[in-house]
C-alpha cells in the first residue's frame, strides 16, 4: 500500500486533535484532584465516589437507561417493519415519511411533539412524552439500516424458501430474520445511543417530571463545570462508545457470508 | 397425460404481453428446454411454473390438477436459480435440509436423505462450510442437491449455468445430463445458449416474443428449422434467399437470384412458386482448390477471410455474384491448421441432400 503525503497526515492529525482532545480533557480531568478544570494536581476515583452518592444524578440515569431500552425495543420493532415494508413493496411516500424526522432539525421535531402532546393528546408531559418523542425520531435511523441491509440481498433467496416448502412465515423466521438480524441489532443499538444522548427533545418533552443525564448535567454546569459533570460525562461516553463500536461491528458482516 | 400441461397460457405486464398462449406438455421423465433470446418469455413462463407469478390467461396442469390456486410453498416443484440462492447464513448441509424440514420428516430421516444429496453431488466433505466458503461449481452443486433431495415432481432449472466459467459449465452438462438419468426426475431447463439446449435436451421449445415457435428434438430442431428465426437463432446457418421453381421427388429445384439454380431436399407441403429460405449449415459447405463430382450445388468463390479455432477454421468465400458464404472445416489432419490463405480462388459446393427449405 502507498503510504500517505506527510501533509495530509498533518492534516488528518490535526483534525482528529480538533475532534478527539476536548474529549480527552473531559477524561482527563474527571480524574483531577481539584475543585477547578484548570491544572492537574493529582489522581482521584472521588468525583466518581461522589456521583455513586448523588441521588438526583442516580435518579436521572436510571430514567435515561429506562427511557434508551424501552423506546429503542419500540422503534426497532416498528422501524424493522418499516425497512421491510419499504424493501418488499416499495411504496414512494413511505420512505418519506419515515425518514424525515431523521433530518429534521432536532428543535423542530421537540416543538411540535410539545404542542402535540400538550394540545392534541392533552398528555401530562413525563416520562411517557418522551419515550413516544425517542421512539419518534428512531424508528427512521433503525428503518435505513434493515433497508439497506435487504437491498444489498440476492431477492432470489426469499423466494426459494417459498420454493422449498416453507410458508411465508417460515420463510420470515429462518431466512429473512436471520439475515436482517444484524441490522435489526445494530439499529436497536443506534436507537438506544441516540436516547442516551437526546438533550433538545427531551428538554422539550420532559416537563418538571423527569430527568435525563443530559438534562442534569446540563442543569449542572449552568452553576460551574465541576470535575463531578467530566466524571458522568465520561461514564456516558465510554457507554457510548461501546454502543457504537458493538453497532458497527454487527453491520459489517458479523454474519457468514451475505454473499 | 403429460406430467406438465400448458394450456394457452399469456402472462401480460401492463400492455406488454410476455407470454402469449403458449401451450406444450413435458413428459415424465424428459429433460426438457425453454429456449430463446433474453425477452422472449421463458423465465416469464418459468416463474409461473414454480408459483412466484400467475397467468394472465390459461392453466398450468401437473398431473392434471390445476396448479392455479396452489401457492409455491405447495407445489411439489423445486427451482435451481441463476445465482443458485443458497442461504448464505446455512451451512451447506442445513442448505440441502432445508426442503427436508419444511416437509417435516424426522430428524434421523433428513440427516439420511441430506448426507444421500451430498453424496450425489460428491460435496460430502463440504457439509458444514458456508456457501461463501465454497467455489461456484460447488455452490451450483449445494443447489442442485436441495432442489432434488426431496424428489419433487418437476426441478425447474433457471440459466443454471449462465454464472459458471466455460471449462466448469462443459463439466457441469455432463454432471446434469447423468444427474437426470439416475434420479429420473423431470427437468424443465431454460437457457438462452443453444448450445447446451442441444447438448442437455430430450426436446426443447424455442421461443421468440412470447411464442414457442419450434418444439423438437435437439437434431430436428438444429437440422430442420421451421422459420428464419430458428436457423439464425440456432447455431451458424447461411441463409439464401430463394423461390421454389419445381418440386421433384425427394428434392426441391430452387432459384436463388444471382446464383442460379440449387437442388435441396424436399420439404412437406411445398408449392412450386412459393418464395421461402435455404438454410444451410457451414459444416454442410464444402470447400476445395477443385469442385468434388458429388457436389451437386458448386459455385467459385475467393477466401476473404477465416478464423481458426483450433479444431476447426470457418471460410467466408465471397462467391462471383456477391453473396458470402460460411464454411467449416475440420482441422484434423495432423500439423495442417490452414487448407486455404486468404484471397485464394476455392471452390465452394455441397451435394443435394444437404440444406432445408424453410418458408418465411
Amino acid at each position: 500500500m502507498r503510504r500517505l503525503p506527510t501533509w495530509l497526515m498533518l492534516a488528518a492529525a490535526a483534525s482528529y486533535a480538533f475532534l478527539y482532545l476536548p474529549l480527552i480533557i473531559v477524561v482527563v480531568y474527571s480524574f483531577n484532584d481539584s475543585r477547578l478544570n484548570a491544572e492537574w494536581v493529582g489522581f482521584t476515583l472521588d468525583w466518581y465516589r461522589a456521583l455513586l452518592a448523588d441521588e438526583e444524578m442516580l435518579i436521572a440515569a436510571r430514567n435515561s437507561l429506562l427511557i434508551a431500552l424501552v423506546s429503542s425495543c419500540v422503534a426497532t420493532l416498528l422501524g424493522t417493519l418499516a425497512g421491510l415494508g419499504m424493501h418488499r413493496w416499495r411504496p414512494a411516500w413511505l420512505p418519506l415519511l419515515v425518514i424525515t424526522p431523521v433530518a429534521m432539525p432536532e428543535i423542530l421535531l421537540g416543538v411540535s411533539l410539545l404542542v402535540f402532546f400538550i394540545q392534541l393528546m392533552h398528555l401530562t408531559l413525563g416520562f411517557l412524552s418522551v419515550v413516544l418523542a425517542h421512539i419518534t425520531f428512531s424508528i427512521g435511523f433503525v428503518a435505513i439500516v434493515v433497508r439497506a441491509r435487504l437491498a444489498g440481498m440476492d431477492e432470489s433467496i426469499f423466494e426459494a424458501a417459498l420454493d422449498l416448502g416453507a410458508t411465508p412465515w417460515q420463510s420470515f423466521r429462518l431466512v429473512t430474520f436471520p439475515l436482517i438480524l444484524p441490522a435489526v441489532v445494530a439499529g436497536f443499538l443506534m436507537a438506544f445511543t441516540l436516547s442516551l444522548d437526546d438533550f433538545v427533545i427531551t428538554f422539550f418533552t420532559a416537563g418538571v417530571g423527569v430527568s435525563t443525564l443530559p438534562l442534569q448535567i446540563y442543569s449542572m454546569i449552568k452553576i460551574a463545570v465541576t470535575p463531578e459533570v467530566n466524571a458522568v460525562s465520561t461514564l456516558l461516553m465510554l457507554l457510548t462508545l461501546l454502543l457504537v463500536i458493538l453497532a458497527s461491528r454487527l453491520d459489517k458482516g458479523f454474519m457468514k457470508g451475505s454473499a | 397425460m403429460p406430467l406438465l400441461e400448458i394450456r394457452r397460457v399469456t402472462r401480460r405486464f401492463g400492455a406488454f404481453e410476455a407470454v402469449k398462449e403458449v401451450s406444450f406438455g413435458v413428459e415424465a421423465g424428459e429433460f426438457f428446454t425453454l429456449l430463446g433470446p433474453s425477452g422472449c418469455g421463458k423465465t416469464t413462463l418459468l416463474r409461473m411454473i414454480a408459483g412466484f407469478d400467475l397467468p394472465d390467461a390459461g392453466q398450468i396442469l401437473l398431473d392434471g390438477k390445476d396448479l392455479a390456486h396452489t401457492p409455491a410453498e405447495r407445489r411439489p416443484v423445486h427451482t435451481v436459480f441463476q445465482n443458485f440462492a443458497l442461504f448464505p447464513h446455512l451451512t451447506v448441509a442445513k442448505n440441502v435440509a432445508f426442503p427436508l424440514r419444511m416437509a417435516g420428516l424426522a430428524d434421523a430421516e433428513i440427516r439420511r436423505r441430506t448426507a444421500e444429496a451430498l453424496d450425489m453431488v460428491h460435496l460430502g466433505e463440504l457439509a458444514e462450510h458456508y456457501p461463501n466458503e465454497i467455489s461456484g461449481g460447488q455452490k451450483q452443486r449445494v443447489a442442485l442437491a436441495r432442489g432434488l433431495v426431496n424428489r419433487p415432481r418437476l426441478l425447474l432449472l433457471d440459466e443454471p449455468l449462465g454464472a459458471l466459467d466455460l471449462k466448469l459449465r462443459e463439466e457441469m452438462q455432463m454432471e446434469l445430463i447423468k444427474l437426470q438419468r439416475e434420479v429420473g426426475i423431470t427437468f424443465v431447463f431454460v437457457t438462452h445458449a443453444q448450445n447446451e439446449a442441444l447438448a442437455l435436451s430430450h426436446r426443447i421449445a424455442v421461443m421468440n416474443a412470447g411464442r414457442v415457435v419450434q418444439l423438437d428434438a435437439p437434431s430436428r430442431i438444429y437440422g430442420f428449422p421451421a422459420s428464419r428465426f430458428v436457423a439464425d437463432f440456432i447455431g451458424n446457418c447461411n441463409l439464401l434467399e430463394a423461390e421454389v421453381r419445381a418440386v421433384e421427388a425427394g428434392r426441391l429445384r430452387l432459384h436463388v437470384a444471382g446464383l442460379g439454380e440449387i437442388v435441396a431436399p424436399a420439404a412437406a407441403d411445398i408449392q412450386s412458386g412459393e418464395r421461402g429460405l435455404l438454410a444451410l449449415r457451414p459444416e454442410q459447405v464444402r470447400i476445395a482448390a477443385e469442385a468434388d463430382p458429388g457436389w451437386a450445388n458448386r459455385f467459385p468463390g475467393e477466401v476473404r477471410d477465416f478464423l481458426y479455432v483450433g479444431d476447426v477454421t470457418t471460410y467466408q468465400v465471397l462467391l462471383d455474384n456477391g453473396y458470402t458464404l460460411q464454411a467449416l472445416m475440420p482441422n484434423a489432419a495432423p500439423g495442417r491448421a490452414r487448407f486455404h490463405e486468404t484471397g485464394d480462388r476455392v471452390m465452394v459446393g455441397w451435394p443435394a441432400e444437404a440444406g432445408h427449405y424453410v418458408r418465411d
